[in-house]
């Protein structure tokens, strides 16, 4: 009787994913100065989890890597270390060499041993150091005598420890297994063992499920004690437990005395015997760290195909039941009145069809609302980014995040990560000044990158705000200019010239840093945000930062729409993107040959795009453009006009793939059902503009 | 190569698999029963612009789009109204974007045939109206001939042609 682990393993993999950011927003948000026990707890929870998931999995390798995290996690958790910066960075780092192993296993992939070895060499210095630190500084300080003799005895011949194991009769019971805890003393060390089985009752008074032996156990190696008593961490309330070094001169256990040494160490101390190995460690640090970025971006590609999952509130679910409750109440009094209707009722119906209405449209609102997360799914990687960035850059920068809570469709938290990592970065590169250029400009030391996320009309607006030297107006043009961009008399709006940027290839840093300047990006980011259905807009003052607002559309999936008549098909088009509605007059046509028809509205000539031409509909109606209707349209900022037969209803409709079982089509974004039942297109109205003005 | 053939024949050769067979311009076609998701009669549906004549457009099966193919046009054959017997066969295909829904229009539907995987000819290779690398294969019965279509490579997105945007 197997049981298939397969299934369980997607679990695993969410669980651990989310243990590490626990750990990963726990370890940044500790004060190293006063540490709190329970952030501490909380990180040694999320690892030991992942520790234990995945031994039982069978992943030994990410298991025997949190073990070593979990020891130094553990020291730090008995107070028997300072928390200090250098340690944090090298957890950090482990944690992100974890997520890499994690991912590795979950695509089926070889795990790099390379960067894990490293990791977990940088781990081990840290847990060793601090055993030397810790003996060199107690030859200032007497009583710390014990831990001297502690650090000698790992010099003799034999190590090991003496344990003496007595189980309580209902050890078994507790689902503990002697046996498998034998087998992991024995993978520490060698492992002598005496049974004792002189308690063993008469065959016939024997409980099989219970337990009678004891056990002497002589594990000999260089083991920490941690370790051994992690094994029997489980049991040691159902046992009676002694767990005793091999060499006798050890009088005390070192773990009670540990605390007090600690204590009496001053912080001075501490730091004048860290620092020339934190910057060895820092350094080597950053290596791995750029290694390990080229990985994953290669990984970005392959993971994209898994399927995804979505935790959802308990209470979104608890008012969607509600709902479909009040729904089928809706239904059998409507079935009720329909089964023997008379005019004397009619009332009754009608007010059971707005009922229907009310609780369909609510239903459906409480539906989109499980799809909605909030932004802090994508916020929350930000402290790690700026707190690693600006170390590196040497900037002193602080993070506020507001609005974490407002929430956005999944689709959009998942697309919308890249592009605000790159704007991020940018701001910490480019727009916050080293601290000694802030001082002189009269501005405090440390800058300050705000995000911030809010609701405005039906789109979500984010905001990526920096207190830095914002963009200046002057180098932006003469770099254009410069690039060939744009003609050199070529007159700008403010707005025109911050648009600048995301032009491709365009980049006023004068230095190319790895953290970003090459000039591909901002437009990439743009592009990001566009395919969302989004836009993105930038203000800045010169010397007093700059702000980066994107907006985006509630939600990918339902959208306000205005139904068209192109002969005897209908078309779709989104209301957001429809400027107005005109009958132009003969005047107004300006026809270029060979480039087609533009109008002119008030002070500007728009192109007209014939929709009867263009998705090739037989049509009686309207061939002059004076006799149809013209839309006009935006996409991105560019305008053209449809010619159309007529304008009818405006309604929500749900967005339909077209792409799901046919292919794109060149002009239209999607599908969607009509209240007949027929099918509409919806028009891909940045498409069309884009056609229109080639 | 004809070793090779025989071992598989005998292998599977007594395995039955079962198609559903219709008509098309008075000949018998039969696609793999497995595939077929529903049968339906054929209502008018939704032109999608720019695509080739044969993808007569789409149609809303509980709320999914799906796309439409007339088989006489996609072969090539003469043109007919649709009438109150005209079907559409609402197939699973599979390819390389994964699992697509698509449906086709055929003058009516036959029957479900047993067929013995042994009893499969190979396809003559002139003569036929149909791209070749569309059918599986041909079975004779009792009455008529039926060729046996491959929906996954005749239903291929990537395969119709004349589509604007490749």
């Amino acid at each position: 009787m197997s049981i298939d682990m397969e299934q369980f393993h997607q679990v695993f993999f969410e669980e651990s994913f989310e243990g590490l950011d626990i750990m990963e927003s726990g370890l940044l948000n500790l004060d190293l100065g006063d540490v709190d026990d329970e952030d501490i707890n909380t990180i040694f929870r999320a690892a030991h989890s992942i520790k234990g998931g995945s031994g039982t999995f069978g992943f030994t390798a990410v298991s025997d890597f949190t073990h070593v995290m979990e020891t130094l996690l553990d020291e730090m958790r008995d107070g028997r270390r300072l928390v200090a910066q250098q340690v944090v960075d090298v957890l950090l780092g482990s944690v992100d060499c974890l997520k890499e192993m994690l991912i590795a296993i979950q695509d089926g992939n070889d795990i790099d041993n390379s960067s894990v070895t490293e990791y977990q060499k940088a781990l081990e210095i840290e847990l060793n150091g601090n055993k030397e630190d810790a003996g060199a500084e107690s030859v200032n300080n007497k009583s710390a005598e014990e831990y001297v003799e502690q650090t000698s005895v790992k010099n003799e011949n034999e190590q090991g420890w003496n344990i003496t194991f007595r189980p309580h009769n209902h050890l078994l019971k507790t689902g503990n297994d002697p046996v498998r805890m034998f087998r992991e003393l024995a993978e520490l060390g060698v492992l002598k063992s005496t049974v004792d089985f002189k308690d063993v009752p008469d065959f016939f008074d024997l409980d099989p499920e219970e337990s009678h032996l004891s056990w002497k156990l002589k594990v000999v190696g260089d083991i920490p004690e941690i370790e051994i008593n992690e094994i029997f961490d489980w049991v040691e309330g159902d046992s009676d437990l002694a767990i005793l070094p091999l060499i006798e001169k050890n009088i005390e256990t070192p773990i009670k005395t540990s605390p007090q040494v600690q204590k009496t160490i001053t912080p001075q101390q501490t730091e004048t015997n860290n620092k020339p190995e934190e910057e060895n460690s820092f350094k080597a640090e950053t290596e791995i760290k750029s290694d390990t970025k080229k990985k994953s971006k290669k990984r970005a590609k392959e993971t994209a195909n898994t399927s995804s999952s979505i935790r959802v509130d308990t209470g979104k679910i608890d008012t969607l039941i509600n709902m479909v409750g009040e729904l089928v109440i809706t239904q059998s009094m409507l079935s009720l009145v329909g089964e023997s209707f008379e005019l004397s009722k009619l009332d009754q119906l009608k007010n059971g069809l707005s009922q229907l209405e009310r609780h369909t449209r609510e239903l459906q609102e409480s539906v989109m609302n499980i799809r909605m997360l909030p932004i802090s799914f994508v916020f929350s990687r930000f402290p790690r980014l700026v707190h690693d960035l600006s170390t590196k850059l040497e900037k002193k920068i602080e993070l506020v995040l507001v609005g974490e809570n407002t929430e956005v469709d999944k689709t959009v938290v998942e697309l919308l990560s890249d592009p605000l990592v790159h704007l991020v970065r940018n701001s910490l590169d480019h727009g916050i000044e080293m601290p000694a250029d802030r001082s002189a400009a009269g501005k405090p030391e440390t800058g300050t990158i705000t995000l911030e996320a809010y609701h405005r009309g039906g789109n979500i607006v984010i905001e990526v705000r920096d207190d830095g030297k914002g963009l200046n107006k002057d180098i932006l043009k003469a770099k254009a200019v410069e690039k060939g961009l744009i003609d050199e008399d070529a007159v700008l709006t403010d707005k025109q010239i911050y648009e600048l940027i995301f032009m491709a290839g365009f980049s006023t840093a004068e230095k190319v840093t790895d953290v970003s300047g090459r000039g591909v990006g901002m437009d990439v980011v743009r592009r990001n945000i566009q395919s969302l259905g989004g836009n993105i807009e930038i203000t800045s003052e010169l010397g007093q930062g700059s702000t980066i607002a994107i907006h985006l559309p509630l939600t990918l999936a339902i959208l306000d729409g205005q139904s068209i008549a192109v002969g005897d098909e209908r078309f779709i088009i989104p209301l957001g993107a429809i400027v107005e509605s005109i009958n132009i007059s003969e005047e107004m046509i300006n026809r270029v040959v060979g480039k087609g028809e533009t109008f002119r509205l008030r002070d500007e000539y728009l192109p007209v795009v014939r929709m009867h031409d263009i998705f090739d509909v037989k049509t009686v109606k309207a061939t002059k453009l004076t006799e149809g209707l013209v839309v006009v349209v935006d996409g991105h900022g560019m305008r053209c006009g449809l010619f159309i037969d007529d304008l009818l209803g405006q309604q929500q409709v749900v967005i339909k793939s077209l792409e799901a079982n046919y292919r794109k089509v060149d002009g239209v974004s999607g599908a969607t059902i009509l209240g007949d039942g027929s099918v509409a297109l919806i028009l891909d109205i940045p498409g069309l503009v884009r056609l229109s003005n080639q | 190569m004809t070793t090779e053939n025989n071992q598989m024949v005998g292998d599977i050769g007594t395995k039955v698999e079962q198609f559903l067979t219709f008509e098309l311009a008075d000949e018998a076609y039969g696609v793999d029963i497995l595939k077929v998701q529903e049968i339906r009669g054929w209502e008018s549906v939704r032109k999608i612009p720019n695509t080739p004549d044969y993808i007569k457009g789409a149609l809303n099966l509980r709320g999914s789009i799906v796309p439409i193919v007339d088989l006489r046009e996609r072969f090539g054959m003469e043109k007919t109204d649709y009438s109150p017997v005209t079907i559409v066969i609402v197939l699973c295909v599979n390819n390389l974007h994964g699992e697509n829904v698509m449906g086709i229009v055929a003058d009516a539907v036959s029957d479900v045939l047993d067929i013995k995987i042994a009893d499969i000819k190979e396809s003559p290779k002139l003569g036929s109206k149909i791209d070749i690398r569309y059918i599986r294969g041909m079975y004779v019965g009792e009455k008529k001939m039926v060729m046996l279509l491959d929906t996954d490579k005749l239903l291929d997105s990537e395969e119709f042609e004349g589509i604007s945007n490749s």
